[in-house]
């Protein structure tokens, strides 16, 4: 169960049960959804953009502990961050569920967020994590779905 | 199936006597491996089933001996290849009961099936203003050809109700049938409620009204006798790789009469009786829908699979499979949190749960890490999650190789998730 555990961490487990910035952003000038068609999953990514930077950032849908606390550390972690931040935290983030970086040995900017690093252990929920990730960024770059087919 | 069902009431001690399980389990060489460390519980036979020895072995028997195309050479191997898969096709018209071999179509799936009842039917008899009727309980395979046909005729999709047992209501079925339906299509057994429906009432009101019906037989074929005569249905179709066969196999029955007007499927090779470049004529039944060369490894091996099921004894599976679906219902909704999805009167096979708070697909993640091998998911029909108010379920789905061993294993497995999330 040692995997298990890993992937299933109280902050995850945490953030599933009580997840920050859930809710309809009303300040957003930029919105995306998106969808995870094999599974389901479902959500909606607000952003607040102005300058080039995350001023505000939340987020509504439903789907697995995975992707909720994914969804819910995501909003936390972009908040106040610019632009090319944001590119940056969502490029590491990306290669490391992927097992493309390791967080141990190559800086980075991932934080606390490296508690999904236990997600690459299981292929078939690394959509699960990334999906508010690239959500987000679609929003970002003013696209309005996004799909992890 | 009902008698034995009163049997098995009466002593269900006996059942496992009469079912030898384990001897079963070892006509299946993948299920004696470990999983994560653990036993593996292949609970996901409605995705798709396990495939016995003797299947495995008539296809590489084919591979190795007996590998040409069909129907083209005056060789000696094209006609043994020509033998086995015509044999195959024999096998499929005794196994449900068709008047004629030629009414058997082969197909990769019940999907493709479908596909090809709704070319090859929908796109010459469905008109501006008919109307195609569905029910709330369908696999998309049977909602969205028939979505794209009435949006490409300017046809109308009706869909029958059901209720919150997930039992179809049949006085809304009556009153939806009227001179504008063109067909109805139908799931024998739905694949993410388990409910039977009452396919043989449905078929004979739908006729009153000279209407055709499909059955979506994927989950029935495995699980229960399917008599085409009995039914009286104008379609069936199967999937093989639900019923122990190989990927690729898959079965259209249609009435010859139907099957006869109806437009071809896909155009090409075998299909055909004469081309020229000014006109082509079709051939006759079966090969007018069987366009290209086929999967015939896999088709001869769910032939293979039909003779397998006549020699373990279908009635005693379909018994064992019954006792063990109430056996399980029992377990699993006894556990506290544990919601069981699809409580109809009349169920097979499938096994729809969800547990307060967590999300079906993590339920599906710690179970894997036990070995148990379940599908978490929307399996394939959103309109049913929508229907009971839940984005995904956990199904356990079995076949008549697993065990009340098993189920015990998933039902401490289900606590573990209850615990991990609490």
């Amino acid at each position: 169960m040692s995997e298990l555990s890993e992937l299933y961490q109280q902050v995850i487990l945490d953030h599933n049960k009580k997840p920050r910035n859930f809710h309809k952003l009303e300040a957003a000038n930029r919105s995306a959804e998106g969808y995870n068609p094999l599974c389901g999953d479902q959500l909606t990514v607000y952003m607040q953009l102005e300058d080039e930077v995350v001023k505000d950032i939340s987020f509504e849908g439903s789907g697995c502990a995975i992707s909720k606390a994914a969804a819910s550390m995501m909003t936390q972690s972009v908040k106040g961050k610019s632009k090319a931040e944001a590119e940056t935290l969502f490029d590491e983030f990306h290669r490391m569920v992927t097992g493309e970086l390791d967080e141990e040995a190559v800086p980075n900017h991932l934080g606390r967020l490296t508690i999904f690093s236990g997600v690459r252990d299981f292929p078939a929920r690394v959509k699960c994590a990334s999906l508010s990730w690239h959500t987000m960024h679609a929003a970002l770059h003013g696209e309005e779905t996004v799909s992890t087919e | 199936m009902i008698s034995t069902d009163n049997i098995l009431v009466e002593t269900p001690e006996t059942v496992d006597t009469l079912w030898d399980v384990e001897r079963v389990r070892e006509d299946f060489p993948v299920l004696s491996q470990t999983v994560n460390g653990k036993p593996l519980v292949y609970l996901d036979n409605a995705a798709s089933s396990q495939v016995p020895q003797v299947v495995i072995d008539r296809g590489s028997k084919y591979l190795r001996e007996e590998h040409s195309n069909i129907h083209r050479g005056v060789h000696y191997l094209s006609m043994k290849a020509t033998t086995a898969y015509e044999g195959a096709r024999e096998k499929v018209k005794r196994f449900i009961n068709a008047r004629d071999s030629k009414e058997c179509i082969f197909v990769r799936g019940a999907t493709e099936g479908i596909n090809l009842v709704m070319h090859g039917y929908g796109r010459k008899f469905v008109t501006e203003g008919d109307e195609v009727i569905v029910s709330a309980m369908e696999h998309h395979a049977n909602i969205v050809p028939w979505q794209m046909l009435c949006e490409e005729k300017g046809a109308r999709l009706r869909v029958i109700p059901m209720s919150d047992a997930g039992e179809l209501l049949l006085d809304e079925y009556d009153a939806l049938l009227n001179e504008r339906t063109k067909i109805v299509a139908l799931a024998h057994i739905s694949n993410a409620l388990g409910t039977i429906n009452p396919v043989k009432e449905m078929i004979a009101t739908a006729h009153k009204h000279g209407v055709p019906v499909l059955l979506d037989g994927a989950q029935s074929a495995p699980h229960l006798a399917v008599d085409m005569q009995d039914l009286d249905c104008d379609f069936f179709v199967l999937s093989g790789h639900k019923m122990f066969a190989p990927t690729g196999s898959g079965v259209v029955y249609g009435k010859a009469e139907w099957l006869e007007r109806m437009n071809p499927f896909q155009g090409g090779g075998d299909m055909i009786r004469t081309v020229t470049f000014e006109k082509t004529t079709y051939a006759g039944l079966p090969n007018k829908f069987e366009a290209g060369t086929p999967a015939i490894a896999s088709q001869i091996g769910l032939g293979a699979a039909i003779d397998y099921l006549g020699s373990i004894g279908r009635e005693r599976a379909v018994a064992y499979e019954h006792e063990l679906l109430s056996y399980a219902t029992a377990k699993i909704s006894a556990i506290e949190g544990v919601r069981i999805i699809g409580t109809a009167r009349e169920k097979a096979s499938v096994l729809s749960f969800v547990i307060e708070g967590v999300h079906p697909h993590d339920i599906g993640t710690i179970l894997d890490q036990e070995g148990i091998a379940v599908r978490a998911g929307h399996h394939c029909a959103q309109p049913v999650m929508q229907r009971f108010k839940v984005p995904a379920t956990a199904r356990a789905s079995f076949a008549f190789y697993n065990t009340k061993v098993e189920v015990d294993t998933l039902a401490r497995a289900i606590e573990r998730v209850i615990e991990v999330f609490s």
